[in-house]
């Protein structure tokens, strides 16, 4: 995984609250055996016509919306099925960072192992946000701190263990093989009997 | 020791290593139940580092989202009608095959939904640690279980470790007091628990569901009553094990037998929450309040009484943008509203006691005109059991619809779709847009209201055809 220090890009906004990941991605896309491509499908229902073309009025379709790395949603993002497949369709279209006032538990665990930032900002701070598309917002990593186009900055909490593999690049996996030892004594010791 | 939750003596029961300020806690997984969809990016990682399962002893797969329900797809000579599905159950045949795990492939007997096949052969038990990659692992809470969701990244982490990296979450006590009156079933309960607590009310718990209501449940209605925990963006939902619990494990093929039984027992029975423990947060539900209830929005909270109007939320533009998808106006009465498919089935409610409630009103009854009444067993064991008791047959005389057991029309990616613009009367658990179709529009229920709007036609309280 690429190391994650700094993101600075403009904006796009969904203001929806409660965007559930079969809105970030269908279901009928999930019977893909990998993780390429799903950048198309992304948002497939509320971007494309019946017959596949772009909705011209939605925002990810929208000249402005390119080169946009930085989403900005209304509060619950990410609620719904745990599919890993949403936090791909994102990264797949070019998205790094999604901020919101409240970011569902298995999409935030499953964006943070992706290299997606989940941003959780306070009411005040996501409705200017979601009230100026397009803003130009640095979001800093290593400081965990969002900054307006004012100058102004508000901190974010992001998980100590996942923003240091973010940081250095490195996947978690790494580390939980390295306690293969302590959980071999644990079994030993405790989980004898097999399921 | 202090009083400690459920959920303490589970989670700490399992850590490998205590979670610190700097790095969360390595959590021992007991029972890793995998599926199509989730699993075979992480089977990709395995290859790629060139790891093995490292516990399959304690992994079992099953196919369920994208199998067909059609028989003669399941059983005949017909190819499965999605493509990519198709590849899918073949890419699980191979890995499992290849990494040496146990998969109840799509022609076996014990076949069915990940959530109702654990419980069913007993391989779900009170205490564990269960994970799979779906959010509606929260079903198996039911058994005093921590059982929650992961992505396919932390599939392929238990995979290579039997392992996870786990922040503890905070507990959240759901307390039922009170009798559910006639007609009120465990799927009107969760959804009126829902309602009160929102749609991310539980973000960052688990909930544990106590009190006089919940104790008198059956493990079936235990099961959907932790299966919608993530519906309200809870992590896990738990049940403390009791003599229910044990009535319903005792005699399982992978339950413990013999002397190994008792030994479980005596453990199991110490699991129960301690008086005096104290829990993040807490609410109360009076059960006898609670009505037949059903959803008019796109997400699980947006639910009312089956008698009561659709509320006006004036300026709330996500309000009016769900009513406008749904074709709905803040002020209808929700009885009577026209019906196209029912859907009676999923990990929700598609176990055979659900199946007995739906029969209760079918019997003798007919599917009205021009509705779709689709019934999908949870397993094909619940798909047999129907068929021995006559239930099936109640179905196939009221004009419905019997397939072979799966996901189906839960979530419209193995071929069972409902049309865009159609109303679909659903017992799943999900209303979101499209989540049954593009342009599809859901309303969830439990098998009673399914099988009374089948045969009215309309949106109906069961209460009237009981």
């Amino acid at each position: 995984m690429q190391a994650i220090k700094r993101i600075k890009s403009k904006t796009v906004v969904i203001p929806s609250s409660n965007i559930d990941t079969d809105q970030i991605i269908p279901a009928r896309f999930l019977t893909t055996t990998t993780k390429d491509g799903l950048g198309k499908q992304l948002f497939a229902d509320w971007r494309y016509e019946r017959d596949g073309t772009p909705k011209r009025e939605f925002v990810l379709n929208r000249p402005e919306a390119r080169g946009a790395e930085i989403l900005v949603a209304g509060r619950n993002f990410g609620c719904g099925s745990s599919r890993e497949h949403a936090p791909w369709a994102l990264l797949d279209f070019g998205i790094r960072a999604v901020v919101s006032t409240e970011i569902a538990d298995i999409f935030r665990g499953n964006s943070l192992m992706n290299g997606l930032l989940p941003v959780i900002v306070d009411d005040e701070t996501s409705r200017w946000l979601l009230a100026n598309p397009g803003a130009e917002v640095e979001i800093d990593l290593e400081t965990r701190r969002l900054t307006l186009p004012s100058g102004s900055a508000v901190s974010f909490p992001i998980e100590a263990f996942a923003r240091q593999c973010l940081l250095n690049g490195i996947d978690e996996l790494g580390y939980l093989r390295g306690k293969l030892g302590a959980i071999e004594r644990y079994e030993a010791a405790f989980a004898a009997t097999p399921a | 020791m202090s009083a400690r939750t459920l959920f303490d003596k589970v989670w700490s029961a399992h850590e490998v290593v205590a979670e610190t300020a700097d790095a969360p806690a390595v959590l021992y997984i007991d029972l890793h139940l995998i599926h199509e969809v989730t699993s075979p990016q992480a089977f990709s990682l395995l290859k790629s580092m060139n790891l093995p399962v490292r516990r399959p002893d304690r992994t079992l797969a099953s196919m369920d989202h994208s199998t067909p329900t059609l028989s003669e797809q399941v059983f005949g000579n017909v190819p499965i009608k999605v493509d990519a599905a198709a590849r899918q159950v073949r890419q699980l045949e191979q890995n499992a095959a290849e990494f040496g795990v146990e998969l109840f492939g799509l022609r076996d007997a014990r076949r069915g939904i990940v959530h109702v096949i654990s419980p069913e052969l007993g391989a779900t038990q009170p205490g564990m640690t269960i994970v799979c990659g779906d959010s509606h692992t929260s079903t198996h809470g039911a058994f005093g279980a921590l059982a929650f969701g992961i992505g396919t990244t932390e599939v392929g982490h238990v995979f290579a470790t039997q392992a996870l990296l786990q922040r503890k979450p905070k507990t959240f006590a759901v307390n039922v007091e009170g009798k559910l009156r006639p007609g009120v079933t465990a799927k009107d309960l969760i959804l009126a628990i829902i309602g009160q607590i929102g749609v991310s009310g539980g973000t960052g718990h688990v909930l544990e569901f106590r009190g006089s209501t919940i104790r008198a449940l059956s493990m079936d209605e235990r099961m959907t009553v932790c299966n919608m925990s993530i519906e309200a963006g809870a992590r896990a939902g738990m049940i403390a094990p009791d003599e229910i619990t044990f009535a319903y494990l005792q005699g399982r093929p992978r339950a413990p037998a013999g002397k190994d039984w008792e030994a479980a027992l005596a453990r199991w029975r110490t699991l129960a929450t301690d008086p005096g423990a104290v829990f993040d947060a807490s609410v109360n539900i009076d059960a006898a309040q609670i009505e037949p209830m059903i959803t008019y929005g796109t997400n699980p909270g947006m639910v009312v009484p089956i008698g009561a109007a659709i509320p006006s939320k004036v300026g709330d533009a996500m309000f009016d943008k769900a009513l406008h998808y749904m074709g709905f106006h803040g002020g209808d009465a929700m009885l009577g509203k026209p019906v196209n498919v029912v859907f009676i089935g999923s990990c929700t409610n598609g176990r055979l006691e659900d199946l007995q409630a739906a029969a209760q009103i079918l019997k003798g009854r007919k599917v009205a005109p021009g509705v779709h009444l689709l019934i999908v067993p949870g397993s094909q064991q619940i798909k047999r059991q129907a068929e021995e008791s006559g239930l099936a047959d109640v179905f196939k005389a009221a004009g419905a619809d019997w397939r072979e057991s799966g996901c189906s029309m839960c979530l419209g990616m193995n071929g069972d779709t409902v049309a865009a613009g159609q109303y679909s009367i659903s017992t799943s658990n999900r209303n979101f847009e499209g989540r049954q179709g593009k342009g599809a529009r859901t309303l969830l229920v439990s098998p009673l209201t399914a099988a009374a709007s089948a045969v009215t036609g309309r949106i109906a309280d069961p209460r009237e055809l009981m």
